[in-house]
């Protein structure tokens, strides 16, 4: 009864990113022989050289698309795979890369700036998520992705059910863990009110404003928050800097950074 | 026994009330300096407690300050409520394991007998939002067992407030700032600060009250004591920070479902669910389950939820409540108005925290007030012909 009668196969694939979420699968130690267990790891190169071919039931996608190459690579893995869940703010909204995006300096020229022989890059102008590109199941939020998380989207997909992963603001998460609020209480500028939950209120806990690593929550209204912010004293620069971090290019930050140009 | 009793303690003789309770098995919770602020958690003497500290409130705003005195009780309400002890923000209902053989096995989550707990400077207003959540959990044949069996052990050490907070509005909801005798407490406490001295006036509010403040080395009060306590308590009943317009409000809210105000408001409102969770009467939950990697073994868990949230609304096919307008709509509506239908009271007891801890500080009484505007406010003859909510064609 422990295990499904044929293990489902999950397959991990790494864009352009920073290796960090794919890192929270290895990071769950005292669940990964149970996960093993549960479902056959067929493809994960942060572990491990094995590789089986396609298809997979699941894949984990890291990264954004920043090369032609993975322009097309992306299309192989939506193809080999039944579903497709991106995890982390690269895969889901173009990552800190996608600064690159708000620049009208043509992209051979910063990489002229950066790289010794430029030629050898082969590069686009933009950074995007991988739900700009294929159909995307679901999307795992966070800079990085919470481990946690991470597993209840496996067991979700295991056990044929939705995942149990809240898309309100990291205010619920700080009331839920009686911190008191920094922005009210200490005048500090924080995301919260417009930040996806999922850290569970990390840096509040620890007298900071949020940062905005899960992205925009569900509703969010970041005006009306960089109204506050700027009564706070943030000038637009600021303002524009906050929203423009990790997920700077997710919709309803990428506009309002917009706004404080 | 007669109620109530009153007598006076010296400041220098508080921590005996603290022993007294420790005595009968109770840990004793209250306010206390956390985070720049004051919220409750274990309270072991009195020093402990924010002496000489006040706060300053207002739309989103609250810092601590110093007060020229060492004032026990010199402050206003914090962001926590009471509501985090009774109603707790976290709780396993139950889990369920599969055997060998294939069933399953079920197991009460919350089976622990919950702490003795002394609730220490209950404000008016919170007296009334425990009464508030003790109808909704209690009131019916539907009993929440949670909440009754820890608010079955809890012991209230009420303060009559003797400084108003800037969002605070008690006396326009009529729930404050004097403890009076139609809610439940066992002692009450004034805070005295006069040249003769720091002391305290204590009332019993049950025969276990009385019981304790036999126990205590008071002095009986004068009826000149008396009067200065009261003095204190009118004081800040003339400094409220807020007024919530108070004649007729649910019919006017109701009648008003379309008026303009809500847009602004939601122009405004983060819809980050803050004022849910602050509020201490607000006692929506969700339930969230949980299996692990074998799939054999499943925990079902209650958290705070908000009607702000859109899950919240979450039916087949999508949420009822999509904006912000509708959602603010609802929770004010819900607090202000259909409350009374429903448990009898309004859902608001005044204390000013969905104010204070909204982070753009949306005020509840500005919001009530400009829907009560006459202006912009419509009539019941409006209501019954609902022109505006039909769509264009």
């Amino acid at each position: 009864m422990s295990s499904p009668p044929t293990k489902k196969r999950l397959a991990v694939w790494k864009f352009a990113s920073c290796d960090g979420c794919q890192l929270s699968l290895l990071d769950c130690e005292d669940e990964l022989l149970a996960v093993g267990e549960a479902i056959d790891i067929v493809n994960f190169p942060e572990a491990t050289r094995y590789f089986e071919p396609g298809p997979y039931d699941l894949s984990l996608v890291e990264g954004s698309v920043t090369t032609p190459h993975d322009a097309e690579r992306i299309q192989q893995v939506r193809r080999e795979s039944k579903f497709l869940v991106t995890i982390g703010a690269c895969a889901t909204a173009g990552g800190i890369q996608a600064l690159r995006n708000f620049r009208d300096a043509d992209v051979a020229e910063m990489a002229s700036v950066v790289y010794a022989s430029p030629e050898y890059v082969s590069t686009l102008e933009t950074s995007t998520a991988i739900s700009d590109h294929v159909a995307v199941d679901f999307e795992l939020r966070g800079c990085p992705i919470n481990k946690k998380q991470l597993l209840e989207v496996i067991l979700a997909f295991l056990h044929r059910r939705k995942p149990t992963v809240s898309h309100h603001s990291v205010c619920v998460e700080c009331k839920l863990r009686g911190n008191v609020c920094v922005m009210t209480a200490h005048g500090t500028p924080c995301l919260g009110p417009v930040t996806h939950a999922g850290c569970g209120a990390i840096c509040p806990a620890y007298d900071r404003g949020c940062y905005g690593c899960f992205g925009p929550m569900e509703t969010p209204n970041t005006a009306s928050l960089a109204r506050q912010w700027k009564a706070l004293g943030a000038s637009d620069d600021e303002v524009k800097r906050a929203y423009r971090s990790f997920n700077g290019y997710a919709e309803a930050f990428r506009t309002e950074s917009e706004k404080h140009e | 026994m007669k109620l109530p009793q009153s007598a006076l303690l010296e400041r220098a003789s508080f921590d005996t009330l603290l022993d007294a309770l420790r005595r009968r098995g109770f840990k004793v919770v209250g306010p206390v300096i956390q985070d720049e602020a004051i919220v409750y958690d274990t309270v072991t003497a009195s020093a402990d407690l924010p002496v000489g500290w006040t706060d300053e409130q207002d739309g989103g705003h609250y810092r601590l300050k110093r007060r020229k005195d060492e004032a026990l009780f010199g402050y206003a309400v914090g962001p926590h409520s009471w509501k985090k002890y009774l109603h707790p923000a976290n709780l396993k209902l139950w889990d369920a394991t599969r055997d060998a053989g294939a069933a399953l096995r079920f197991e009460e989550g919350d089976t622990e007998k919950p702490p003795k707990l002394a609730f220490l400077g209950v404000r008016s207003c919170e007296l009334r939002a425990i009464a508030i959540q003790d109808k909704v959990f209690m009131g019916s044949a539907f009993t929440d067992e949670h909440y009754r069996k820890r608010r079955e052990r809890i012991f209230t050490i009420a303060v009559n407030c003797g400084t108003a907070g800037g969002t605070c509005f008690c006396v326009s909801m009529k729930t404050g700032p004097k403890v009076t005798g139609d809610v439940a407490f066992d002692l009450a406490l004034t805070e005295l600060l006069e040249e003769s001295g720091h002391y305290f006036l204590i009332t019993a509010g049950s025969e276990a009250g009385a019981e304790i403040l036999k126990e205590l080395p008071t002095r009986p009060a004068t009826p000149e004591d008396l009067a200065t306590a009261d003095a204190v308590v009118d004081r800040t009943a003339q400094n409220m920070g807020r007024e919530m317009p108070a004649e007729g409000l649910p019919k006017v809210l109701l009648e008003n479902l379309e008026h303009p105000r809500w847009d602004d408001v939601a122009e405004r409102c983060l819809s980050c669910a803050n004022c849910t969770m602050a509020c201490p009467t607000c006692f929506c939950t969700t339930v969230e389950d949980t299996t692990d990697l074998t799939g054999d073994h499943a925990e079902r868990w209650r958290r705070w939820d908000s009607c702000f949230t859109l899950d919240f609304t979450y039916m087949h096919g999508g949420s009822v409540q999509q904006s912000a307008r509708s959602r603010y709509r609802q929770w004010m509506t819900h607090k202000l108005a259909t409350w009374h239908e429903q448990f009898g009271s309004s859902g608001c007891v005044g204390c000013g925290r969905c104010i204070t801890w909204c982070p753009v500080g949306i005020d509840l009484t500005e919001e009530a007030a400009a829907i009560c505007t006459v202006e912009n406010s419509n009539t019941a003859t409006n209501i019954s012909e609902p022109a505006s909510r039909d769509p264009s064609p």
